[in-house]
């Protein structure tokens, strides 16, 4: 765009903007089938889901679909289930993303930094396997890891400790757990760019000046990378908001509905109760609350700039 | 250069117009039948496939040039029907046969994705042979024809005569209310440790196999409601949960609170139904499971779990009712319907195969190789079939004291909110009384308000 607009620029009278209906029309050409691919299948798609949010579409029991206004939504804040899945929802991202995936990608990565080569290519290739493993695969895995006869209790039955049944008495925990441990690598590989992009001479200069390491850390480091910070939370944040197979594989959101997260909830509504327009209007209200984060982190980040 | 742009956005348009049509597949081949039908979980369970097949040659071979494409959906029952619903809603995915479940066809014959076979069923003599409450399995509120049954079930309590003998319990069995159930659970809990007393299904994850096998085979023994404790036909009007309502959820939690069940996280597992017949009773670790006819074609030599001796092992005893009041007994009756889509291309076809499909011949092995309890007279009396499977006698006779469940367009969204209620009192989650409230209240959304009070019965 920006060679775009030097071009465009020299011979009109408004040099801000590129005119590109005039002179240069051309230009959109290579880009033609991509814009028209992408309004058909996400577009289209798209515009679809907000117009059925607004009707009582149902996948079977009702020969016809009308026009509702805002009644699903109404509906969804009157709905118990539906409070529980936000809250839910809201616990299971500040537990395994903000809290879990954040931090530990970020304490990995810097060990990392200090670590021998042998020990950051194990490590590495340890925590992106969990990541590279299809999210479905991962929820299988887990599940054996937590169930009642899983490894976890095993383990803790070698080492004389009480064991429990996690995904019954914990859901919510466990399926936490189980998306800190796929998603963590993403961190990690952020961070540990971030990391690697601070100029040694600061950190020389600091250790000169007799900051130690965990000062060097506080002062230095994190004021350092906190634009990577920002964009690998909205990021995480988006991504374990529409975490729906991993949590589907290890508890279909029971027991009862003690790990029933918004997607979940939806697939739910949509799906088994075949309430296609309720499903769609709280998919539409995920959406928001993707959108709600996505702007608190950008705020944040431009604040820093 | 320029006439290119539209030439390109013609090009692209016309790729995409391509890419969507054929996403859809054969949908207007006249000579192509297209079948779908759910296909066992279980790997090595292949009746119906293997008896399709079967019926698919002997088609091909009747009517040269015509052709059935057999379209397996394998996936647990809830997820069948959204697919085949996804399926059925579009003229480019639509199969034109599906296999229906009773419980499911009057919802899709409301959401207008079946095709009336009125015309058909009048010109068709084997009709005749179909008992009267077949016929009106798959009979909608418009007083028309929508599926052609090919079989139903009945359900009671199996038990394992061997560890009754542990436990000091008669080998003829036979409970007269549910606290005779609960006793004889109890006791083996006692006196032979180790093994689960008792299976009832229960929660959201089995699906329709807790509501129907689990839940209403309790409300329906407790007479609430005239003997109609979830619908009344009359009114045209849902009943709310009564008495009868908190009762059967106090039994289920009776049942896992007092562990005389499966482990918890076990009984709300999705696939607990095939562990059941696959593990736990051919292993000795259930007592008793309150389960269907047709778990005997598993143990048969063909069967996904083959167990010769199952017959001498388990013994089979009729469902009581909850104080013993007449009838004495219960069980509960659903089966699966052959049905023509609406947006089928080739429905005359497709009724041909429905017709291959009820020869006389292939409507017994079928019932035998699939364990159906018969709809139709000159099945239920060929040898073939009432020699197929011991126990089949028995279920057979269950036939007189069972329920069809209410066919209305909204019932599935009704029996996930029993699931929910079962799951809710069996987890402790809730009392049995508040589950059954919440139940009320996710009822009159449900039935638009159109609801009755279970009355003074309770």
């Amino acid at each position: 765009m920006a060679t775009a607009t030097k071009v465009a620029a020299a011979p009109t009278e408004t040099p801000a903007r590129p005119g590109p209906r005039r002179g240069r029309p051309l230009r959109w050409l290579p880009l033609a089938p991509a814009t028209v691919m992408l309004l058909l299948f996400l577009g289209g798609p798209i515009a679809y889901c907000v117009y059925i949010a607004f009707t009582n579409m149902q996948l079977t029991g009702a020969s016809s679909t009308d026009f509702v206004g805002l009644d699903n939504f109404q509906r969804a804040f009157g709905d118990d289930d539906f409070r529980n899945a936000v809250v839910l929802t809201l616990v299971f991202t500040l537990l395994s993303s903000l809290v879990g995936q954040n931090t530990l990608g970020l304490a990995l990565a810097a060990l990392m930094q200090r670590a021998s080569r042998p020990v950051r290519t194990l490590t590495g290739s340890i925590v992106i396997a969990a990541w590279v493993v299809p999210e479905i695969v991962a929820g299988f895995l887990l599940y054996a890891f937590f169930r009642r006869e899983g490894t976890l209790n095993a383990l803790l039955d070698w080492l004389g400790l009480p064991s429990q049944n996690w995904l019954y008495t914990l859901p919510i925990l466990a399926v936490s757990f189980a998306n800190v441990w796929r998603g963590t690598a993403f961190s990690m590989l952020v961070y540990s760019a971030a990391l690697s992009e601070i100029p040694k001479e600061i950190t020389e200069a600091a250790e000169v000046d007799g900051a130690g390491g965990l000062g060097r850390f506080w002062h230095i480091t994190l004021p350092m990378i906190r634009r990577s910070i920002g964009t690998n939370l909205m990021l995480n944040t988006l991504q374990t908001l529409s975490v729906f197979g991993l949590i589907w594989a290890m508890t279909r959101g029971g027991p009862g509905n003690r790990s029933q997260t918004l997607p979940v909830f939806m697939y739910d509504q949509a799906f088994n109760k075949s309430l296609i327009g309720y499903g769609t209007a709280v998919a539409l209200l995920l959406l928001l609350v993707g959108a709600v984060f996505s702007v608190v982190y950008l705020r944040l980040m431009r604040e820093e700039v | 250069m320029r006439p290119t742009a539209p030439l390109i956005l013609a090009a692209t348009l016309a790729a995409t117009a391509g890419l969507t049509s054929c996403g859809g597949g054969s949908g207007s081949d006249p000579d192509t039948v297209k079948v779908a039908y759910n296909r066992s979980t279980d790997n090595k369970i292949r009746f119906k496939d293997n008896h399709l097949a079967e019926v698919k040659k002997q088609f091909e071979k009747a009517n040269p040039g015509k052709k059935v494409k057999l379209i397996p959906i394998q996936a647990q029952d809830n997820d069948y029907a959204t697919k085949v619903q996804q399926m059925m809603r579009s003229p480019k995915t639509a199969p034109d046969l599906v296999y229906e479940d009773t419980f499911r066809i009057n919802s899709d014959i409301k959401a207008g994705y079946l095709r009336p076979l009125d015309d058909y069923l009048d010109k068709w003599k084997t009709w005749d042979q179909f008992v009267d409450t077949a016929k009106a399995a798959a009979k909608a509120e418009d007083g028309k024809t929508y599926g052609v049954p090919d079989g139903t079930d009945t359900r009671g309590l199996w038990f394992n005569k061997k560890i009754f003998a542990k436990a000091g319990l008669p080998a003829d069995w036979s409970p007269k209310n549910w606290n005779e159930i609960l006793e004889a659970a109890r006791t083996i809990k006692k006196k032979v440790p180790g093994v689960t007393p008792l299976n009832v299904y229960t929660g959201k994850a089995p699906g329709e196999t807790s509501v129907m096998q689990g839940f209403e085979m309790l409300l329906y023994g407790t007479g609430e409601a005239g003997g109609n404790p979830l619908y009344d036909p009359g009114a045209k009007k849902w009943v709310t949960g009564g008495k009868g309502f908190s009762d059967a959820l106090g039994f289920l939690k009776t049942v896992y609170s007092q562990k005389l069940g499966p482990d918890i996280s076990d009984a709300l597992d999705p696939n607990v139904g095939t562990t059941v017949f696959s593990e736990w009773l051919p292993e000795g670790k259930l007592a008793i499971a309150l389960d269907g006819s047709w778990l005997g074609q598993n143990w048969l030599k063909t069967g996904g779990k083959p167990w010769p001796e199952w017959s001498k092992t388990l013994g089979q005893a009729p469902m009581p009712t909850q104080h013993g009041q007449a009838p004495g007994k219960v069980s509960m009756s659903g089966g699966w319907t052959w049905a023509i889509t609406a947006k089928s291309k080739n429905p005359d076809l497709a009724w041909k195969f429905i017709e291959r499909l009820q020869t006389k011949d292939n409507a017994v092995t079928w019932d035998i190789v699939d364990a159906q309890i018969a709809v139709r007279k000159d099945v239920a009396q060929d040898p073939k079939y009432t020699s197929s499977m011991p126990g089949i006698t028995f279920f057979t006779g269950l036939v007189k004291n069972t329920h069809y469940r209410p066919t209305t367009p909204v019932y599935p969204q009704v029996s996930t909110a029993i699931g929910e209620a079962m799951e809710a009192a069996t987890t402790g989650d809730t009392s049995p009384e508040k589950a059954a409230k919440s139940y009320d209240d996710q009822l009159k959304s449900i039935a638009d308000g159109a609801t009755v009070a279970a009355g003074g019965q309770g």
